[in-house]
């Protein structure tokens, strides 16, 4: 067995007085597709959340192994600051920057990645203009990983709903994470565009070297694509397994499963 | 057609109100000398006819808008030959926007050569707001941080001359950079407080922080005079000369040209840099952009402290063009107005603020011709322009690039 990457241990985050994760602890290994399930308001996204810095956890720690490097706790980081030690998200409602190019959604997310500061923007030497070259390239070349290319210089906001779904991917992966946290990608997707996130999520995997942490509602997706699903309910983490043991687990069919699986 | 007679009708009663409203003003005058009235019936007919014609022309022209028209068709004014050349992609080469930029230049710089010193005035003015229009659009344009409290570095700058030369002695070309520095510092100053601010909030305290500066400045006589200001600033000297005061129109008028083109130049490449596309993002979603590794922190500090930079600059510039500052002219009436010109020119566009600075500057100038109808002709146009052009009068083109096989890289647009 790998080892792990992601290590959440006794996670507690209160809202006031709504405990929106209750002593929850997850581990994500080195190479895996893992899912997170859970009935609306269970606290998936609060998750993500504590993951990346938006919130601090209120208790427990998180810590991260990027691959070939020693352990470190990233409770207290800042979003960014976890997005340059490697991991990286999508947001569930949609939050690309709308009246920017496609490409330049994805350049943003070679932000970390990139050197150049006030005095080099305005001076324009050589470094600085080389950088600039190659983050159009790579960018480019994200895009056609992901087959967005076609969209390239549209803005953000006139893209079909799907491709929008995709471009959080691309602008992600743009990152270099080793852990990729997708937080719904195939809501509001039409079957077909499911079916072509699978093969997507998987050959991101296979391709990139990142591992995968997903939440989704869709089940046959689910199912599909991961190795490991955890599921949350209230706050609480209620099961793990494979997704022939979730599917058997009685409490995760009393909880929220019920005849979607089954189905 | 069937649908002109309702129209008519939404016409007709709009212009029955508007009649009963301004009944009072325009139709009765009261001659208190003679105790009589006299019933100006005519004007009434006028303004029943005026505003029945207008709002049946507002309707048809937001019915138009509505369906994505154009509003006004001007093709058949272009030559038939001419007819087939898309503008655009004229000036889409770099060749021949670039020999259009410098044909603009030459003829800018002749200008005052050719014009009178009035003129001369009121473009280096226009010009002045060119600067601050690009140093507050890197704040609100690029950065979508709503600053109302510009006007502040822009006392800064003003007040680091006026002060530095009137007890000190100091020279034009030291202050020039030193006011931009201490407005820049000011501007790194107000950020820290404000980092966690934003949107209406954002406003509400930058606009408190201006009006703390102005209340100083109005009230520490010591440090600036008080409300009576501080007068007999030198003008800038030409090499040591001191020169005529028609004479000193026309070198200040270039000065602020030259730093137009500075300021131009920098804010182009600032826009298409890493920094600039982190701005830009951070206006389009906060929380996105930092979880895609945006520092706010910087981000935000940049944008604020290069912002009070330029407005430090012409604040420099002013107190050298007026010799004379007091706190009036740094109100909150300032700030709003450089805003307007970013609004109305189009944000986050260079050549929109540009545009922007000589519209809402001159036109108030040349305008002047129709005296009392000035304000009421300045505000109409400001109102039409926002509902029928609300992105601004330049609206930002995105870079575009077309992407070969061989992986060459060509970019379209935005030079
Ligand atoms: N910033 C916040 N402040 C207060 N309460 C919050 C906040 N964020 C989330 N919550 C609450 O925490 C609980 C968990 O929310 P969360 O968004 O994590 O659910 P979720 O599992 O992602 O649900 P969904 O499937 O609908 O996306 C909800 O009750 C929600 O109202
Ligand atoms: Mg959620």
């Amino acid at each position: 067995m790998s080892e792990s990457i992601l290590d959440a241990k006794n996670v507690t985050m209160n809202f006031g007085g709504l405990r929106a994760l209750n002593d929850v602890s997850m581990t994500i290994r080195q190479g895996e597709i893992v899912a997170l399930i859970g009935p609306n308001g269970a606290g998936k996204t609060t998750f993500f959340n504590c993951v990346t810095g938006v919130y601090p956890p209120s208790a427990g720690t998180i810590s991260i192994t990027p691959p070939g490097k020693s352990p470190e706790v990233i409770n207290n980081l800042l979003p960014h600051v976890v997005t340059e030690k490697g991991l990286a998200r999508t947001f569930q409602n949609i939050r690309l920057f709308q009246n920017m190019t496609v490409l330049e959604n994805v350049m943003i997310g070679r932000h970390a990645r990139l050197k150049a500061g006030i005095l080099g923007a305005i001076l324009r030497d050589g470094s600085t203009r080389e950088e600039e070259q190659k983050v159009i390239h790579d960018s480019y070349e994200i895009l056609k990983k992901i087959e967005l290319e076609k969209y390239v210089n549209e803005l953000a906001k006139n893209l079909p709903y799907g491709a929008q779904r995709l471009l959080e991917i691309a602008r992600a992966l743009a990152t270099e994470p080793f852990l990729l946290l997708l937080d719904e990608p195939a809501a509001g997707m039409n079957p077909k565009e499911t079916g072509h996130l699978d093969d997507l999520i998987v050959r991101i995997r296979d391709t990139e070297k990142v591992s995968i942490f997903l939440i989704e509602h869709d089940m046959s997706l689910v199912m599909r694509v991961s190795e490991r699903i955890y599921v949350v309910d209230y706050g609480q983490l209620i099961a793990e397994g494979t997704p022939a043991e979730i599917k058997r687990n009685p409490v995760v069919i009393k909880a929220y499963l019920g005849e979607e699986v089954n189905a | 057609m069937n649908k002109l007679i309702p129209e008519l009708k939404k016409s007709f009663v709009t212009a029955l109100w508007f009649a009963f409203l301004t009944f009072p003003i325009l139709v009765i005058k009261v001659n208190t000398v003679r105790n009589s009235i006299l019933w100006r019936w005519g004007n009434l007919a006028a303004v029943f006819v005026l505003t029945m014609a207008l709002s049946y022309v507002w309707r048809r022209l937001l019915e138009k808008r509505a369906r994505g028209e154009r509003l006004f068709d001007l093709s058949g004014l272009v030559p038939a030959k001419l007819r087939g050349i898309e503008l655009k992609s004229v000036f889409a080469q770099k060749k021949n926007s670039r020999a259009a930029l410098a044909v603009l230049l030459a003829l800018a710089v002749l200008f005052p050569f050719v014009a009178g010193m009035y003129q001369t005035n009121i473009v280096t003015t226009a010009l002045m707001y060119v600067i601050l229009g690009l140093g507050l659009n890197i704040v609100i344009g690029l950065g979508g941080l709503l600053q109302l409290g510009y006007a502040a570095f822009y006392a800064v700058g003003a007040y680091t001359y006026g002060i530095l030369n009137t007890r000190f002695g100091l020279s034009f070309w030291i202050a020039l950079p030193l006011g931009a520095v201490l407005a820049t510092i000011f501007g790194i100053i107000l950020g820290f407080p404000v980092l966690r601010l934003k949107g209406d909030y954002l406003a509400i305290v930058t606009l408190g922080f201006a009006e703390i500066c102005r209340i100083v400045l109005e009230n520490w006589n010591d440090f600036s005079s008080g409300p009576s200001g501080i007068s007999q600033i030198d003008r800038p000297p030409f090499f040591g000369i001191k020169l005529s005061v028609p004479q000193s129109a026309i070198y200040l008028y270039l000065i602020t040209l030259a730093l137009v083109v500075v300021t131009v130049f920098i804010v182009r490449r600032l826009e298409n840099s890493r920094l600039g596309r982190a701005w830009e993002a951070m206006r389009e979603d906060a929380v996105a952009s930092e979880a895609m590794g945006v520092n706010l922190t910087i981000a935000k500090l940049s944008a604020f402290a290069l912002g009070a930079f330029w407005a430090g600059m012409v604040g420099v510039l002013f107190a050298a063009k007026t010799t004379f500052i007091n706190p009036a002219s740094f109100t909150l009436m300032e700030s709003v107005l450089i805003l307007c010109i970013i609004v109305l020119g189009g944000m986050g566009s260079t050549a929109g603020v540009i545009v922007g600075a000589l519209v809402i500057i001159l036109l108030p100038e040349y305008l002047r011709a129709f005296t009392q109808y000035r304000m009421l002709l300045y505000g109409s146009i400001l109102v039409l322009m926002m509902v029928f052009r609300p992105g601004g009068i330049i609206r930002k083109v995105r870079k575009s690039y077309v992407f070969k096989a061989d992986g060459q890289v060509e970019g379209a647009g935005h030079e």
